[in-house]
């Protein structure tokens, strides 16, 4: 499906284009024009809708307001644009609270699990993909099944399983949370890998390829899409989960937290200062900056990712 | 035709399929025993002693490395299991057998410690996994004596160490690149699974906390609990299911139609910036959750600029309390469907987008010869194409809202209240679960509800693996 995508986009442009130059009333031109302004208002319209949240975390992270007794106003505001601006909430956000700490630990716990989840999600694809096993449909079923139970249900038990091996409220034990599971999400490799010809890895076998040799020299170098979809996820992934994280390292030990939970508790932790949310917007900011830049930079392959995905149900 | 008369074969042959699996299951077990035996009775001296000593047969066809690891296992297994080790003062080994029997019987005082149930049931679920792995090698380290034993025979020599490990390289790849990610799934996902199931047939709640008070089996009386329809669990279980499932279909189906609206809109034939348009939507992938919900959820607080802007407006007069207001559940609930649109929209759009552009060209041909308009081409082939492509998701993402979390967590924690009751209006089957059991420590009644989305999930996923596969039969057909 996605090598064909970009021709078959052509064809159906050059198929319209051929549709154009056939001669067209007036009347039905200006019914054409009338609904063209109209989707550019609705497009306008639902482009502000979506980037007004977005846009109001951003004016808070800068807005620097005081009160009458020189307080900075920390909390939420019913004007939307800042009556005046700074940098001070950032001041803050880095020499007041654990940030900087948050976003190292974050930035170490993605680092490691999403290589060791792109390995995993990655082997067992090409596995159930192209090698022929006896176990292979049992595995397959059983991953299906699996996949169905509730993730916050095997929560507690790993919970109970990582303070048994001493190994709760640190990081190393989120890394392999994060990167345990991986084996798990294979399909949209899988169907990835589904496409590359079959011949290809025959034609190479008579060579005296191992099935090893395949993988590493003729199934990866024609895999970069789906190495940089699943790695993609998997390094975002960190950045957005709450709920794991919450569990694993507990409310106290604010030191060890993720940006996720951290900055979840600054605002609706069991000591809540409310003058702290536009400190806390600003942590959002920071967070979000960098793994916007990456998700936008690499779109097109989450794209091909979903595309695909979503065909192949 | 042919094919509808297969189908319905296949429909009255279920039952007897059902049958045929057991008996196969018979049929297996039979003949694992006869080849057991067999290969007792043929097998050199070797295979006999692996039957009581791992690894021995290796050894005798001098695969020294293989039968020595084998040994070791056999060792270090029975070791293990014979002298049952203590972790967290709770025995890991033979005793953890009898332990998940009785889950505990020592109450304990100021001098001794009360057993550790909790520990117990999961030390004996792992016992469990370890004999069933030493099993496996058991019955592997046989199999691998009698092939040597074979080899012989045809006068070939034994493989030696090097070449099984140059096998895992190759014909036996698959064996080590999943290994890594079974070890994972075993311990990350089957073990903790298994435990939370067994941990539905107990007592192991608020008022039995692990290693203060036993625990003990109680079997379905959890179950039994929820449909009493007395106590508080039961008597909002059906709410919570009921909105639940309302939930998932107005998310789903806002989601789906919004989204398949926005991609025909970006693609429109005309529009410019296409790639701009789609960049905008997908910020909101792009943003983590936890950013763009409790933002929302503070916009949308009663000191929040929305609120200002309505009442500069004039649209009301008093602040409205979107997600909190406590009077009337309806409106944290239209307002949390509202807000799951701006958050799932775009990634409808994305994927319906790729859809658009892998319309077969054919079809449009085919339609313009047969004079057919733009209006009708796109009514006839564009929009069947598009729905007979996503259905599955469809149903793929009905079960995602089922178990979906963040949205409600982060927006209104499941909240406005009931009063009395811990399960909010907003409450998903999840999020309740959750606060059962990381705030409230209620394990066994979280464990049943677990297990009852999971057979809800389950049940959906059923009907959209045979949707699909009637879809793949269709596919054939054109």
């Amino acid at each position: 499906m996605i090598s064909t995508s970009a021709p078959a986009n052509k064809a159906v442009e050059s198929n319209l284009v051929i549709g154009k130059k056939a001669k067209v009333p007036k009347s039905v031109k200006n019914t054409r024009r009338t609904s063209l302004i109209v989707s550019y208002i609705l497009l306008v319209v639902l482009t502000i809708i979506w980037l007004y949240p977005i846009l109001w975390i951003f004016l808070n992270s800068i807005r620097v307001e005081y009160n009458s007794s020189n307080q900075l106003i920390g909390i939420v505001v019913s004007h939307y644009f800042p009556k005046s601006i700074g940098l001070e909430n950032f001041r803050r956000l880095f020499t007041e609270t654990l940030f900087p700490r948050w976003f190292l630990n974050t930035l170490m716990v993605s680092s490691v699990s999403f290589v060791l989840s792109t390995l995993l999600t990655l082997s067992v694809a090409y596995v159930m993909s192209k090698l022929k096993f006896s176990a292979r449909k049992k595995f397959l079923s059983i991953a299906i099944i699996l996949g169905l139970f509730p993730g916050f249900m095997s929560m507690i038990a790993i919970y109970y399983i990582l303070k048994a091996l001493q190994l709760t409220q640190t990081l190393f034990a989120l890394i392999l949370v994060y990167s345990a599971g991986a084996g798990l999400g294979f399909y949209v490799a899988k169907g990835f890998f589904d496409i590359i010809p079959n011949s290809l890895l025959e034609s190479a076998r008579l060579d005296g390829a191992t099935n090893s040799q395949i993988f590493v020299k003729i199934i990866l170098p024609l895999s970069k899409p789906i190495i940089i979809y699943t790695a993609l996820l998997a390094f975002i992934g960190p950045w957005m989960d709450f709920i794991f994280a919450r569990v694993i390292l507990g409310e106290t030990n604010r030191e060890l937290h993720t940006v996720a939970v951290g900055l979840y508790y600054m605002i609706y932790g069991e000591r809540v200062d409310s003058n702290v949310f536009t400190m806390f917007t600003a942590g959002c900011v920071v967070v979000a900056v960098p793994i916007v830049t990456l998700f936008l930079s690499m779109q097109r392959y989450y794209i091909e990712g979903v595309t695909a995905g979503a065909v192949k149900g | 035709m042919s094919q509808i008369s297969e189908r319905k074969n296949e429909k009255s042959s279920e039952t007897s399929r059902f049958l045929s699996f057991f008996k196969n299951l018979g049929i297996k077990t039979k003949n694992a025993f006869l080849k057991f035996g067999n290969r007792f009775k043929d097998g050199s001296i070797g295979t006999k002693l692996s039957h009581f000593i791992m690894g021995s047969g290796n050894l005798y066809h001098k695969q020294i490395a293989k039968g020595l690891i084998y040994l070791a296992l056999q060792i270090a297994f029975l070791f293990i299991f014979i002298t049952s080790p203590e972790v967290n003062s709770t025995p890991l080994g033979f005793k953890s057998i009898i332990n998940f029997i009785t889950l505990g019987t020592e109450e304990g005082d100021i001098f001794n410690p009360t057993d550790n149930s909790m520990l117990m049931l999961l030390f004996g679920v792992i016992v469990f996994g370890l004999i069933g792995l030493f099993l496996a090698a058991y019955s592997s380290n046989i199999k691998s004596s009698y092939k040597a034993d074979l080899d012989k025979r045809k006068g070939k020599k034994p493989t030696s160490f090097k070449q099984d490990i140059e096998s895992l390289l190759d014909e036996r790849f698959h064996i080590a690149m999943l290994t890594p990610a079974i070890i994972g799934i075993l311990i990350f996902t089957i073990l903790p699974t298994i435990f939370m199931i067994l941990i539905a047939f107990t007592n192991f709640d608020s008022q039995h906390p692990a290693g203060q008070v036993l625990f003990d089996w109680v079997g379905l009386k959890n179950f039994a609990d929820i449909f009493s329809g007395t106590g508080e669990i039961s008597v909002r279980f059906g709410p919570v299911l009921g909105w639940t499932l309302i939930w998932a279909f107005f998310a789903t189906s806002t989601n789906y139609i919004g989204g398949i609206l926005l991609a025909l809109l970006i693609n429109k034939k005309g529009i410019k910036l296409k790639k701009l348009w789609r960049t905008v939507f997908i910020l909101t992938i792009a943003l983590p959750q936890f950013i763009s919900l409790l933002a929302m959820r503070n916009l949308l607080s009663e000191y929040g600029p929305i609120n200002a802007m309505l009442l500069e407006l004039g649209i009301t007069d008093a602040p409205i309390s979107f997600l909190s207001n406590a009077e009337s559940a309806w409106t944290a609930r239209i307002t949390i469907i509202v807000i799951n649109i701006w958050i799932g929209v775009p990634y409808t759009m994305l994927m319906t987008s790729g859809i658009l552009m892998n319309v077969p060209t054919e079809l449009y041909e085919a339609a313009q010869i047969d004079g057919a308009t733009k209006r009708q081409a796109f009514f006839n082939i564009t929009i069947p194409y598009i729905l007979f492509i996503t259905t599955p998701y469809l149903i793929t993402s009905f079960i995602g809202n089922i178990t979906s979390f963040n949205v409600i967590y982060l927006l209104t924690g499941g909240g406005p209240g009931v009063p009395g009751y811990k399960a909010g209006e907003t409450d998903l089957l999840v999020t309740w679960l959750y606060k059962l059991t990381i705030d409230e420590s209620e394990y066994n009644i979280g464990s049943v509800i677990a297990i009852l989305t999971f057979i809800i999930t389950a049940s959906a996923t059923l009907i959209s693996y045979r949707r699909s596969k009637s879809f793949k039969e269709e596919d054939a057909f054109q």
